[in-house]
This record gives structure tokens, C-alpha cells and sequence, in this order.
């Protein structure tokens, strides 16, 4: 489990983090959403030790981070944005590199790297150094060497920038079998279908403050921005149709109308049977319900789109 | 927290050597510089220098090997120090060093594996470069204690100066950097008594080449291995050693300790 209260960090006159808090479940996965430079890696930095907070309390699977660091990276594990491994190493070095400064023996240390050489599909390719590796392979190396201490709470930040489509699969289904195996995880990303994807709650940062979280569910719902999109054939039916229903936004050019509903069939029936009972011809229909990055520019008031 | 301080250092010190046996060129590259000025001070310039050392009478090339020989293993230390900087440098761009920190090891351990492997290819360099110079006309005369006290007095120095050079690896903002800013290092035996004696210097430039660390430390040098008079250098040179290496490591320490480079 992770608490967080109050956190705050500044970089000489630049505050990164504003007094963010949270708490994630043992077991759970926790995405941390934000643009970049939100402070979602310094939130990460601070959590894994690697750097000091101006304040805040933080309590990582029961150890207080300020007074217990050792404690806390007994029990966590992290992967960074940028891979944590030895180039000049293979991976099957890497791996034991890792057991013995978990201090595991020998036997025991060789049987865990063989486990995740096989469980990463890293075996072909063992015993070759690891910057001959695919950056996917990279990616998986890294995770292994996470795991080879079985940490209670695994960091990853921005786990699958720049894998291509099947290594990001592959990396999800790791994920997320690495929560059901009862470990906590927290992820930072900028793929909002990622954080939708895997997380039992979301948070948002924006200039160094949580301005949204909930379940992927609770933050579409307070979008209410579902709708559908009708287009007519021809200016009188739009105009007909833009009399008779509750219109939220029209396109006279493209004969186009914008109708809020929540994409249900009974909802998309009610509206089409009225159409049809004034006669006005439909030319075609799309129905938009919110994703998580209508949230996202919701609520960090970027509306790029 | 210290409970694993051996342990820890000693599989750092694994990676550390695995790393150099797969680029065996850096080893290589440490002798290689001090053996080609070797050969070049000894074969081009020494007939001449020679003629000019104290109660020399005509071109002596034997005798500018003999005088040469101890500066030459001290500046096999500098290139070696260089080495360190460069690699440690290297090292701290990679993401395995944040991991490393992440991690309930013992903080002096990833240092501590630099110094030591750096030490010993170091040292390597040393031995290769004595060899070479006693094939081409360095004859030390010392006693197997006069050896044993050179050769600590050689460790300690390259002690000192790996870890002054890690201190530099880690200040650096680049890598380019860390191979720059040893570069004093390499100067400082030419602007002392290991490649000519100082009082053929002008005034100014005697007194920093009579002052600085490796005169003393090349005096004792040359005094163990060819019986030259030591009196008070012996002294001196180790408490450079001691001043260095103590110096160093706290600093390096307080290096390695701050935050992620890249924010």
C-alpha cells in the first residue's frame, strides 16, 4: 500500500509539486496521468528514494520514507523511463547482478533468473549483451531485473513510451498479472487508453496538483460529454431536425447536429423515431462516448482538439 | 545498513572487471600512452637529456632511463586516473546507477567497485610499463624492501588519484568533460622532477615544480628504486596520499549522493 499526504518539491524557485496526496490499495494498479513536465517522474524520484521531498508524508507498505528509505527499497522496485540495464552485461548477468545485491545464494539467485528469462521470452538471447537487445527486449530485461527481488510495490514510469503495438500488449498483460499476484503498482503515463486500460484508479496531475481522480469509470461520468453526431442530406431536413431536438452544437456546412446522450439504444431510438415521425431523412450517425482523453483535456484545460 | 558493505562492494567489483574484460582496449590504452613517451623520451630525446642530468659526462641514454623511469610509472597512475574519470562518467549517464539507488545496497558499494577495479587495471599498467622500461635500460637497484615499500608507495598514490578521479567523473556535466578535467593531472609529473630535475626550471616555475605532489611522491619513487636520497619527500609523499584520498572520497561520496542528473 502507498500513502501520500501533503508532498511537496521545488527545484530552487520552480514548484513541482504542490501538496499532492493519495493512497493506493494493496493490489491495485494506480495510473498517474499528466502532461509532460506535470511532475509525474519527480513524483516517482521522490517515492523510489531516489530524491528527497520538501514535505509531505509518505508511508510505502508500512515504512515511512522519511525516516525508514532503507526499509522502503527493500520492498519496492522501480523501472524507470529510461532502461536500467548493463549494456555491457548479458541479461542472464543482469539478472544475477541483481539477485546478488538482493543477496540471494547462488542456486537460488540462478533458478530466479532462469524463471524470468523464460517468463519474459528473454531465453534465445541470454547470454548475448544486453545492448544488442530490441528496445522491447530492453524493456522486458528491465522489468525482470525488478522483479528478481519480488518487490510488494512496483514503480513503473511511462513503462511502454516508444514500444511498438505487440511489446505494449505484452507489457499490459505483465502488469497486470503482477496485480492479481496481489502486488501494488503504481504507473505514470501519458496514454490515456494505457491508464483506462489497467488502472483501478487514476489520478491527473497538472502544474504540480491532482485536479482530478477516481475510478476510469467515476472521471468519464463527470465529463457527461457523451453525444451523438447526426448529418442530414440536405439544409431543410437539418433545419427541421434542428427544431425539434435539444441540440448541443451545429455545423451548418457539414449538416451536422450534435445531440448529448449517453449512447444507449433506448436513448438512440427515442431520438430516431422522432426523426422519422417528422419525416426527416437521416443521412448518418456516430455516437461519442467520453474517453479518458476527453478527461484528460477536460480537466488540465488543454483543449487541443 | 553497512551489514552488506562487503558483500555489495565485491559484486560491484564483479561488474566492474566483467565490464573491463569486455573492452580489454581501455587496459590496454592506459600502458599504451606511457609506453610510446617511454620510448620516445628514452630513444629520441634521452642521448640528449642525458647529457644534461647532474655528473653526467656526454650522451647517456641509460643513465635518462634510470632518471626517467619513476616519473613514467606515476604518469601510468595519472592515465589510469583518467581512465577512472571517463568510465565513471559512463557509467552515471547509464540507468542502471539510478537503480542501483533504488535499492537496499550499501551506498559506498557502486564507488567503491570503480575504485578498486580501476586500481588494479591500474596497477597492471604499471607492472607492463616497468617491464618495458627495464628492457630498454632502467636498472633499479633496490632491495627487496626498497620493492615492497615502492610498490605501496605506488598503490597508495593510485588509491589517491582514483578516487580524485572518480570525485572528477561525477562532478563532470558530460563525458566529454570527465576526460578534461584530468587533464591537470597529466601536466603536473612534466612540471615537476620526473622528466628533467627542476633547477634547470626558471625561478617561478622550480618553486610549483618543487612544491606541487608528484615531486616528492617521484623523489621517494626514484630513491627506493635507485637509491637516491629521500629525506623529508618520503614524508611528504604520503601525507599528498593521505590528503588526496581522504579529500576525494568524502567529496566523491557527497557527489554520488545527490539526485537524479536528468529532471
Amino acid at each position: 500500500m502507498i500513502l501520500v499526504g501533503g508532498l511537496r518539491k521545488s527545484f530552487g524557485d520552480h514548484l513541482v509539486l504542490d501538496g499532492i496526496g493519495f493512497r493506493v490499495e494493496e493490489g491495485s494498479v494506480f495510473a498517474l496521468l499528466g502532461p509532460n513536465g506535470s511532475g509525474k517522474t519527480t513524483t516517482v524520484h521522490i517515492l523510489s528514494t531516489l530524491l528527497a521531498a520538501d514535505a509531505g508524508d509518505i508511508r510505502i507498505d508500512g515504512h515511512d520514507l522519511a525516516t525508514d528509505p532503507d526499509g522502503v527499497r527493500r520492498v519496492i522496485g522501480v523501472t524507470g523511463q529510461f532502461s536500467a540495464i548493463d549494456g555491457l552485461l548479458s541479461g542472464r548477468e543482469n539478472l544475477m547482478l541483481m539477485a546478488d545485491l538482493h543477496h540471494l545464494a547462488r542456486p537460488q539467485g540462478q533458478a530466479r533468473a532462469q524463471e524470468l528469462l523464460e517468463q519474459f521470452d528473454l531465453v534465445d538471447a541470454a547470454d548475448k549483451p544486453a545492448v544488442t537487445y530490441s528496445g522491447g527486449m530492453k524493456r522486458r530485461l528491465d522489468l525482470a531485473m525488478t522483479l528478481v527481488g519480488s518487490p510488494r510495490v512496483i514503480f513503473l514510469d511511462e513503462p511502454t513510451t516508444g514500444l511498438d503495438p505487440r511489446s505494449r500488449r505484452t507489457m499490459w498483460e505483465v502488469i497486470r498479472a503482477l496485480a492479481a499476484g496481489g502486488v501494488t503498482i503504481f504507473l505514470t503515463t501519458q496514454y490515456l487508453d494505457e491508464a483506462d486500460e489497467l488502472a483501478d484508479r487514476i489520478a491527473v496531475l497538472d502544474h504540480g496538483t491532482i485536479v482530478a481522480s477516481g475510478t476510469p469509470e467515476e472521471l468519464k461520468r463527470r465529463l457527461h460529454d457523451g453525444h451523438i453526431t447526426l448529418r442530414f442530406a440536405d439544409a431543410r431536413s437539418f433545419a427541421a431536425a434542428g427544431a425539434l431536438l435539444d441540440v448541443r452544437g451545429a455545423d451548418e456546412e457539414a449538416l451536422t447536429l450534435q445531440v448529448p446522450s449517453d449512447g444507449t439504444v433506448p436513448t438512440l431510438r427515442t431520438v430516431l423515431s422522432q426523426l422519422a415521425e417528422h419525416a426527416i431523412e437521416l443521412d448518418d450517425l456516430s455516437i461519442h462516448t467520453p474517453d479518458l482523453d476527453d478527461v484528460f483535456f477536460a480537466v488540465t484545460g488543454n483543449n487541443h482538439r | 545498513m553497512s551489514t552488506y558493505a562487503l558483500t555489495d562492494s565485491t559484486t560491484m567489483l564483479r561488474r566492474n572487471l566483467r565490464r573491463m574484460r569486455r573492452n580489454p582496449g581501455l587496459t590496454l590504452f592506459v600502458a599504451g600512452i606511457p609506453l610510446v613517451l617511454l620510448l620516445l623520451f628514452v630513444y629520441v630525446f634521452g642521448g640528449t637529456l642525458g647529457a644534461g642530468l647532474p655528473g653526467a659526462t656526454g650522451s647517456d641514454r641509460g643513465a635518462y632511463a634510470d632518471y626517467l623511469a619513476p616519473g613514467m610509472l606515476l604518469f601510468t597512475v595519472v592515465g589510469g586516473a583518467q581512465l577512472t574519470a571517463i568510465g565513471v562518467a559512463v557509467d552515471m549517464t547509464e540507468g542502471i546507477i539510478a537503480r542501483f539507488k533504488t535499492m537496499a545496497v550499501w551506498r559506498g558499494s557502486v564507488l567503491a567497485g570503480h575504485v578498486i577495479s580501476n586500481m588494479i587495471q591500474t596497477l597492471v599498467a604499471v607492472l607492463l610499463v616497468l617491464a618495458v622500461a627495464i628492457a630498454i635500460g632502467f636498472s633499479p637497484n633496490a632491495s627487496a624492501l626498497d620493492w615492497l615499500a615502492a610498490a605501496g608507495l605506488m598503490t597508495f598514490l593510485t588509491l589517491a588519484l582514483t578516487w580524485l578521479s572518480v570525485a572528477l567523473g561525477l562532478v563532470a556535466k558530460s563525458v566529454e568533460s570527465a576526460s578534461n578535467l584530468p587533464m591537470f593531472l597529466m601536466l603536473l609529473p612534466f612540471l615537476g622532477s620526473g622528466f628533467v630535475p627542476t633547477d634547470a626550471m626558471p625561478a617561478g616555475l622550480s618553486w610549483f615544480a618543487e612544491h606541487q605532489p608528484f615531486t616528492p611522491i617521484n623523489e621517494t619513487l626514484r630513491g627506493l628504486l635507485t637509491g637516491t636520497h629521500i629525506g623529508s619527500d618520503g614524508i611528504v609523499a604520503l601525507a599528498w596520499c593521505a590528503v588526496i584520498t581522504v579529500g576525494s572520497y568524502v567529496w566523491s561520496l557527497r557527489l554520488y549522493a545527490r539526485g537524479p542528473r536528468s529532471l
